[in-house]
């Protein structure tokens, strides 16, 4: 990667912690539970790396199977993490 | 890489901010969580097209085996597990991240013999070492919430030089691992050294914390996801893992406040077991009264607003059920019946909202700490259920307690506190409260389910 690559990436780094902060601030605390629960889904993104990592051809090398691992471990973040979340909000009601 | 995989990966950005941004109204939070769903199914489709035919299908069982046991946990937990699940989850995704980080090391260096150029190399030592220490530590945490590892700060003596030690030798582990591509051992001398550091820095840390180590731990999971966008140069990871990091640091510091604590101290850890001794120096011991519960009935059937305090012992005896049918009688009679949620009840943000919600209580009734602690003066009867600390009036007034300057709930000034226990314990931080000394204080002593049970029969026969 060349430094022009990091400054842009950089940049997406910045502006997406302010805009977490920005928005997650924002958030009733009555929601604190599930907004962890579903930020915990989200960080499953790696998910993408993941993926890249297993796309290996043979069994023979060891990098593929920590893809493999990966995406395991991610995909229960991902769909356990909303699946609890939406469970979750599911049961907040107004009467 | 393709315009369209680009442009897919940046509609998963947005939909993952839209989705944060639903979570700000509690009526829309259930559409912003099914919004930044469909962001992540449409950058994993964005990434599988990018793959191999052949490898494939080795993707879909990863993906039908991690859903499979995704969807297992998500339906079997029992809200109040909630904070083990959360710390458990937290630790799958740094253990994602140390994989994926070795092995794009691994292909490259050992495999490809490529050399790694230092930005990405730093990206790389960075993913592990935060997403190491993330797994055991979440690890750990998940043990103690769940009782399978002793819930108390474990301290031992040098145990502030050896993380520092094992900090700096993480160091020099990765400057090496950069260095040397070559040769593998570095790489996973830091691996194993940011896993040790992982179960060395969140042993110390006892049970009242808890909520500021899942938080902080859901923070790191989303840090080592952002490095690991940098190890791929993909933004999609470094949007979602900044807002993760983000959300983390912000529950941190709400939790932090809300106990009067600093993060610093929160970290160097062994509260809850030093604090005895400026308990044992209050002196005096407090002489309770014991209320019964046909007496308890008739006071919550002649005051015109309750407001009940619910603590973890409430969740730990199940009685949050019985308190719903409690506040449904109530209402019948025209009595004002509110909940007063302290940031720190529970085990985890929110936890009391969300327990509460299931026991089928609007969140209309489901009052902040900022929002009701004036009321509780004109307030008749407060019912504090498994709470203790987050009510001890020595957070104002006693000076030497440990808890001193933490915010209360003002439930003290209320013309009657009804406090449902099952004896006289003491609460998480180990600190006794004058609170049941006082004059217009009454102890109804039991099991809270079984107790409010009888108090809901007797107040039907009314």
């Amino acid at each position: 990667m060349n430094l022009e690559a990091l400054i842009l990436l950089l940049y997406v780094l910045v502006l997406g912690s302010y805009l977490g902060f920005e928005l997650i601030a924002k958030v009733p605390p009555t929601l604190h539970t599930p907004l962890m629960s579903g930020s915990n889904a989200i960080s499953g993104i790696t998910i993408v790396g993941a993926i890249l990592a297993s796309n290996e051809l043979g069994y023979t090398h060891v990098s593929k199977w920590l893809g493999m691992l990966a995406i395991i471990l991610a995909t229960i973040n991902v769909v356990g993490g909303y699946a609890v979340t939406d469970r979750m909000l599911k049961m907040f009601k107004k009467k | 890489m393709n315009i369209y995989i680009q442009f897919a990966y940046l509609i998963a950005s947005v939909l993952f901010i839209i989705g944060i941004k639903k979570m700000n109204k509690t009526s829309e939070a259930r559409t912003g969580n099914q919004l930044s769903a469909v962001g992540m199914l449409i950058a994993i489709l964005a990434t599988v097209v990018q793959v191999e035919v052949l490898s494939l299908i080795d993707i879909f069982i990863c993906i039908i085996i991690g859903s499979a046991i995704g969807l297992y946990v998500a339906y079997k937990v029992e809200m109040t597990q909630m904070p083990e699940m959360v710390a458990l989850f937290n630790g799958f995704g740094g253990l994602a991240s140390v994989a994926v980080s070795i092995s794009d090391y691994w292909l490259k260096s050992q495999e490809n013999n490529f050399d790694i150029d230092i930005i990405t190399g730093v990206s790389i030592v960075l993913s592990i070492f935060i997403g190491g220490i993330t797994f055991t530590g979440s690890m750990i945490a998940w043990g103690k919430l769940s009782g399978k590892v002793n819930g108390n700060a474990i301290i031992f003596g040098g145990q502030h030089p050896l993380n520092l030690l094992l900090f700096v030798a993480s160091i020099v582990a990765s400057v090496l691992a950069v260095m040397y591509q070559a040769d593998p051992i570095y790489l996973l001398i830091l691996t194993a050294l940011s896993l040790l550091l992982g179960v060395l820095t969140v042993i110390p840390i006892g049970g009242a914390d808890m909520p500021v180590v899942i938080s902080l731990l859901n923070s790191y999971s989303g840090m080592a996801a952002c490095t690991t966008g940098f190890v791929l140069n993909n933004n999609v990871l470094i949007v979602a893992g900044a807002l993760v990091g983000a959300s983390g640091i912000i529950l941190t510091n709400i939790m932090c406040k809300a106990m009067n604590r600093s993060l610093v101290s929160v970290l160097l850890g062994g509260f809850g077991t030093t604090s005895s001794s400026a308990a044992v120096e209050g002196g005096s011991e407090i002489v309770v009264k014991e209320v019964g519960v046909e007496e308890a009935a008739m006071l919550f059937d002649s005051a015109s607003s309750v407001i009940v305090v619910p603590g973890y012992g409430m969740a730990v005896a199940q009685a949050q059920h019985v308190i719903r049918e409690l506040s449904e009688l109530c209402e019948k009679r025209n009595i004002d019946f509110r909940f007063a949620i302290h940031p720190v009840a529970g085990r985890m943000p929110g936890h009391m909202n969300v327990l509460l919600a299931e026991a089928n209580v609007p969140y209309d009734k489901l009052v902040e700490m900022d929002d009701i602690n004036d009321e509780f003066s004109n307030t008749d009867v407060v019912f504090i259920v498994g709470a203790n600390d987050v009510v001890n009036p020595a957070a104002r007034t006693n000076p030497q307690s440990p808890i001193f300057g933490m915010p209360i709930l003002n439930a003290d000034k209320a013309r009657t506190v009804i406090v449902s226990k099952r004896s006289m314990g003491k609460g998480y931080a180990g600190v006794e409260n004058e609170l049941f000394g006082y004059p217009n204080c009454l102890m109804l002593f039991g099991d809270a389910k079984q107790t409010i049970t009888k108090l809901v029969g007797e107040m039907k026969e009314m």
